[in-house]
């Protein structure tokens, strides 16, 4: 890309400006426009090539009737996993970053920050084979025991089955790749916490609990907030490890403990992975619709964290 | 309700730094003891060490006794949040929280230690408090309004409802005034000597005629060189201390020779 810029055709004499600031400026332009371009490219491809779908021709090709029975199920399950994951992460990454900040002794706290942020940057195919293989397995007997006890709840309702690839593993995977961007932003708010709130509490007579209680939440409630937000973005779009774990299907169901065809939800970015390859025609066009409405859902909520966060610093 | 603290050969140490050195001191109830001294001499580190706030710094301990009525705080026994619900403290910057109502700021150190709180009762307890901070005429129509919105001086004066709200026996000052305009300082001053009648108040602060107006014991403290422990120099009636001090360097600093 090619950027002219007239004040170097026309230097006035004596000017300050040299050769590198002109260059710099020019390619810190350029990967501005660059970025700003691939997001309205990607918006513009799923727009022209998902809209389409609308006319039901990919649903019908799947055998449904239309594009929104096949699409509501997949965002349904998107919606089912995510929260599941939120669920998960959210108190134990608030928990891990506490430990960071007020608890652990520093040279711990470090350390631990450093596993947290390194569980971030292990690639999501290892999360879903991990996923498969180890947590599957392993909760069964739990999924068994709040199926025996607690199966009269929908959600818990059976049969469990022996490999262990449900809703609930798939939350529970999601949760565990969602943890490190809550854990990271609520540290980082955490330890902002000022000095003088956390003494005034001290100096009452608070104990440490007590301590976070009166100072720290309170002034980091709405970063909380945006953190669990982003964290929502992260596990919404999270594609292998979920399409690993569980089987494609369209259905709404809100049991978390089943495996039985046609009675475990999956979801959108699941579906795509699975069904992209040997899809052709409007069957791709259904599937770019699906995704356009994850970008959409996924923008929102990284939009909305974003914004509650804004909005706290101006307050704060 | 008011108790005396002696003090004898307390050392305080920040990791291997022994930040103050040897501390004697006896203060007594019912009145006034101010603190003075350079920059870095360690007094309000001495004050913090008096309810073991120090020890909110890593590395930060104490060897040494510190006996309020007969009690060690520093026994091995002792806990140092019990320590802090029996000597409340001020702060040089005022620190009410944001996210609370004036009531809620005055009530919260006693929700802290009663279990439930009647309605009648919280209501009589933000009004005594506010009351005994000379602050309750300014801020009776506006209870449920945030503490942030108060000016610096009545902030000042709601984070000494605070700490009186909980009926502490002692309540330390580290610099309550040095954020505040004149008027303020003089609304604080006079508020510390009604305040002296039911509490033993010590007192850090920077400016020496605040010392002469408020207190009835001034302790001096300096460093004897830089790098130095901080020492208690001279511990007198601050009426000897203004006029006739004991020590040469209590009177260069006092007199503005050197700090």
């Amino acid at each position: 890309m090619s950027v002219t810029d007239p004040e170097t055709d026309l230097q006035p004499i004596g000017s300050t400006s040299r050769a590198g600031d002109t260059i710099f400026r020019g390619l810190a332009t350029a990967s501005a426009v660059v970025i700003v371009l691939a997001l309205a490219g990607v918006a513009a491809f799923l727009l022209a090539q998902g809209l389409p779908a609308l006319d039901g021709a990919g649903a019908r090709s799947y055998g449904y009737d239309n594009i929104w029975v096949y699409t509501g199920p997949l965002l349904f399950g998107t919606l089912l996993a995510s929260v599941i994951a939120m669920i998960v992460a959210t108190p134990l990454a608030i928990g891990v970053a506490l430990i960071i900040s007020h608890y652990a002794p520093r040279r711990f706290a470090k350390g631990l920050g450093w596993l947290i942020d390194l569980l971030a940057a292990i690639p999501s195919v290892i999360f879903g084979m991990w996923g498969i293989e180890f947590v599957a397995r392993n909760m069964v007997p739990v999924y068994n025991w709040l199926n025996d006890y607690l199966g009269f709840i929908p959600l818990f309702a059976g049969p469990v089955p022996t490999s262990g690839r449900t809703m609930m593993t798939a939350g529970l995977v999601l949760g565990v790749m969602a943890l490190p961007i809550i854990t990271a932003i609520c540290r980082e708010i955490f330890a902002q916490t000022p000095v003088m709130h956390q003494e005034a509490a001290l100096a009452l007579g608070a104990t440490r609990w007590e301590m976070i209680r009166l100072a720290v939440f309170p002034y980091a409630s709405s970063g909380m907030v945006s953190a669990i937000l982003l964290g929502l973005g992260r596990a919404l779009g999270e594609t292998m490890a979920v399409a690993l774990v569980l089987s494609p299907s369209i259905v709404v169901s809100f049991n978390l403990l089943t495996a039985e065809s046609g009675s475990s939800s999956s979801t959108i970015a699941a579906n795509i992975a699975l069904n992209f390859g040997n899809a052709s025609g409007s069957k791709v066009d259904a599937l770019i619709f699906t995704g356009l409405v994850l970008f959409v859902i996924t923008f929102a909520v990284n939009f909305l964290g974003r914004w509650v966060a804004a909005r706290a610093v101006k307050k704060g | 309700m008011a108790k005396s603290i002696d003090v004898s050969d307390l050392n305080i140490y920040y990791g291997d730094f022994l930040a103050v050195e040897g501390v004697n001191i006896s203060i007594k109830a019912r009145a006034v003891t101010a603190l003075i001294g350079p920059s870095g001499c360690g007094k309000s580190t001495f004050l913090r060490s008096l309810n073991r706030m120090h020890e909110v710094i890593p590395g930060a301990r104490a060897e040494g006794k510190v006996m309020v009525d007969g009690q060690d705080l520093y026994a091995s026994d002792v806990d140092p949040v019990a320590v802090r619900r029996q000597i409340g403290m001020v702060f040089q910057r005022p620190n009410p929280f944001p996210t609370m109502s004036i009531y809620e700021n005055v009530l919260a150190g006693k929700r802290l230690n009663a279990k439930k709180l009647k309605k009648s009762e919280a209501d009589d307890l933000v009004e005594k408090s506010l009351r005994g901070a000379n602050l309750w005429t300014e801020v009776k129509d506006r209870l449920g309004k945030p503490g942030m919105g108060l000016s610096g001086g009545q902030q000042q004066r709601l984070c000494i409802a605070r700490a009186i709200a909980v009926e502490p026996e002692v309540l330390l000052m580290d610099e309550p005034c040095s954020a505040l305009d004149p008027i303020s300082t003089a609304a604080i001053e006079d508020l510390i000597h009604d305040l002296k009648s039911d509490y033993t108040i010590v007192i850090v602060t920077h400016n020496m005629q605040q010392a002469a107006r408020v207190s009835d014991d001034t302790g001096f403290f300096n460093l004897r060189a830089t790098g130095e422990p901080g020492q208690l120099v001279e511990f007198n009636p601050t009426k000897k201390m203004f006029t006739n001090p004991d020590n040469e360097s209590t009177e260069s600093y006092i007199s503005g020779r050197f700090g």
